[in-house]
């Protein structure tokens, strides 16, 4: 009997070895078998012939197109793939647009899609009118407009940022049913563009006994954050473009101070001024919102390091699993303290484990997407991603962050934020049927 | 000055280069501005107390203030309405307990600053600095941390030690590398 070329691609995905429990191939499984065995993977086109149906011309490959817009925007089929928003009507409280991971890919995230928080809603900045000051313990007080600020020597770097309560509903005694984007949307990462901060600070002169600077934003709570000098002077930027064109009204435009790595609110948006200071201001936002009660009632100070952290976006609460076959298996990996060393992946929750590929070039304190492949036999499995960081930090276990940080007595709802600073390995168990939902193991 | 000499004129080129290069780094465009000009801004005020403007307030003036322009949203008496309650509050024990002004805020400061960046929620920046002492001066009292008649400025403010002042844990730099 002849055999048919998908006999033989059968073949090869069953010769495949598993590397870990529960069907996790090799990382490269897919370069080694070729294009075939990499078509095969998806696990939808195994049956010959699988069409079943003759190709025609369809509709719109029969008349020419529309006329290109000035400004694209994506085709309408995509109209579903939006950020969630917890505050629709924008009544008096903070607004949370949330990223939709699980219907992306990749290691950017679309500026229409980049997370939001705003306290209260998002300033119309005209760009012409825009000033940031620079005062404080400086020999000479500045001030830059938008115009200046473009003639300086600017650098790029890929970077995400990350809310401090992201996560937050991971807190939760039970584990909350809920997305991806429910859960994790509070990240997002992007290029930005934009002038060293330390390029200005210089220029101003920096008075020696300056520790710490406040910044602060040109919206209407004019939120203000202290960051140590240190980090002001290692790489913060004041930020003028997101993925090459200018920083969208909810990400600060049209500037933003970037810190790499540390917590989401201390990049404020919409930049207005920087004064430095001895010590720190104990603002609002620092001395209360992102301070984080710890069991026993102290609570975390400065907690600035968005430390290291994965979770698999594919698949994920929501998008079902359609029969058993072959998927690949992929998410994002990052730390605030450099670059992603290592992601393992396990499909028995936790009892073994699969180094992931890491999709190049691994970027500091960015997205890193890992992949990989998994044959799924159909039956329960728990999907679990772990991550290492090049400063030798491991994403911990979800025990290990109770113990230190404690949890919430009873269920909060999905949009709380009971506490910060949650990077713990999240669990995707995949029932009988393919649906994926959120466990803790 | 013209040579013909090849290494001086390439020792001539890099300096040019490098000074060039210097430049770049510090186009120096950045406007002097004067302490006056950015008064409206100076907004910032320390814990030391340093950044407080002149003025004063009892909690008696802050009382009409606040039932003008914050009850709508914080409630009579500032017990909480569709915004947070700004008087009372347990000592917080756990992540479930609620972060109120007596219960949880280490400094005194912070109110007078935020409240004068950022309240009234719908119009912020309106309130004149008597009136931001005065509303400080009615939270305060209210929540029993100064007397009923104790005025607020910028001498007597930065002294109102609050009771969570020391529960805190200081987590930067401990884990950077
Ligand atoms: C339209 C509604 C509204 C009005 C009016 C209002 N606030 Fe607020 N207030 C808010 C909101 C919303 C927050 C939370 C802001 C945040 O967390 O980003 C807040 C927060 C606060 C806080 C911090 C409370 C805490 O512990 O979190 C203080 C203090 C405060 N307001 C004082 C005032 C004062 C004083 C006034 C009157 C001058 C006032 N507010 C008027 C909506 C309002």
């Amino acid at each position: 009997m002849n055999k048919t070329p998908s006999d033989r691609i059968k073949r090869e995905l069953t010769d495949l070895q598993a590397v870990a429990g529960n069907g996790l191939l090799h990382r490269r499984a897919l370069l080694r078998g070729g294009a075939a065995l990499a078509g095969a993977m998806t696990g939808y086109t195994l049956l010959p012939s699988a069409l079943g149906q003759q190709l025609t011309d369809d509709a719109w490959s029969r008349v020419p197109g529309s006329t290109v817009p000035d400004y694209g925007s994506r085709s309408r089929f995509e109209k579903d793939v939006v950020r969630t928003l917890s505050n629709p009507k924008g009544e008096p409280r903070t607004q949370h647009a949330r990223t939709p991971h699980h219907l992306i890919n990749g290691t950017f995230t679309p500026n229409g899609l980049h997370f939001v928080i705003s306290h209260a809603g998002d300033p119309d900045i005209e760009p012409d009118k825009h000033r940031l000051v620079i005062h404080g313990l400086v020999k000479q007080p500045l001030v830059f407009t938008l115009d200046t600020l473009a003639r300086y020597p600017m650098v790029s770097r890929m970077a995400f940022v990350e809310c401090g309560g992201n996560s937050a509903p991971l807190f939760s005694p039970q584990p909350i049913q809920a997305s991806v984007q429910a859960l994790h949307g509070l990240v997002s990462c992007s290029e930005w563009t934009g002038v060293p901060l330390s390029t200005l600070l210089d220029e101003a002169g920096i008075d020696p006994k300056a520790k710490w600077l406040i910044a602060e934003g040109g919206d209407s709570p004019h939120l203000s954050r202290s960051v140590p000098l240190s980090k002001a002077m290692d790489d913060a930027m004041i930020a003028l473009y997101q993925n090459g064109e200018r920083i969208m009204p909810g990400n600060g435009y049209p500037m933003r101070l970037l810190l790499p790595g540390w917590e989401g609110n201390m990049n404020t948006k919409w930049v207005r001024r920087i004064q430095l200071t001895e010590g720190p201001g104990m603002t609002f936002y620092e001395s209360r919102t992102y301070a984080a009660i710890l069991p026993g009632g102290k609570a975390y100070q400065f907690y600035f390091m968005q430390e290291v952290k994965s979770f698999i976006t594919h698949p994920s609460p929501g998008l079902a699993m359609k029969g058993p076959g072959f998927y690949e298996i992929s998410g994002i990996a990052y730390s605030g303290y450099g670059r992603i060393a290592k992601v393992m992946v396990s499909a028995d929750g936790g009892k073994s484990w699969a180094q992931a590929a890491l999709q190049e070039p691994v970027h500091s304190k960015a997205f890193t997407r890992f992949r990989a492949p998994w044959r799924w036999d159909g039956g329960p499995a728990v999907l679990q991603s772990r991550a290492w960081d090049e400063a030798g930090y491991a994403q911990p276990t979800r025990t290990q962050l109770v113990a230190a940080r404690g949890e919430t007595a009873q269920v909060p709802p999905v949009t709380a934020f009971p506490s910060q600073h949650y990077n713990a390995i999240v669990s995707w168990s995949v029932e009988r049927g393919g649906e994926v939902k959120h466990v803790y193991a | 000055m013209f040579t013909r000499n090849p290494a001086g004129l390439a020792a001539l080129l890099t300096f040019v280069l490098s000074a060039a290069m210097v430049f770049a780094q510090a186009p120096n465009l950045g406007k002097p501005v004067s302490p006056a000009e950015i008064a409206a801004w100076d907004i910032n005020v320390l814990p030391d107390g340093s950044g407080l403007p002149p003025g004063s307030g009892t909690p008696a003036d802050g009382a009409r203030i606040y039932t003008a322009k914050c009850s709508a949203c914080h409630g009579p008496e500032g017990k909480g309405g569709p915004s947070a309650r700004l008087v009372g509050g347990e000592p917080v024990k756990n992540m479930s307990s609620e972060k109120t002004i007596a219960g949880f805020w280490p400094y005194s400061t912070t109110l007078f600053d935020y409240i004068r960046r950022a309240m009234p929620w719908q119009q912020p920046r309106s309130l004149t600095n008597e009136e931001v002492y005065a509303l400080t001066a009615y939270i305060l009292s209210q929540n029993q941390l100064i007397g009923e008649r104790d005025a607020m400025n910028a001498q007597t403010l930065p002294k109102v030690r609050m009771p969570n002042r020391d529960g805190f844990i200081v987590r930067f730099p401990d884990r950077t590398p």
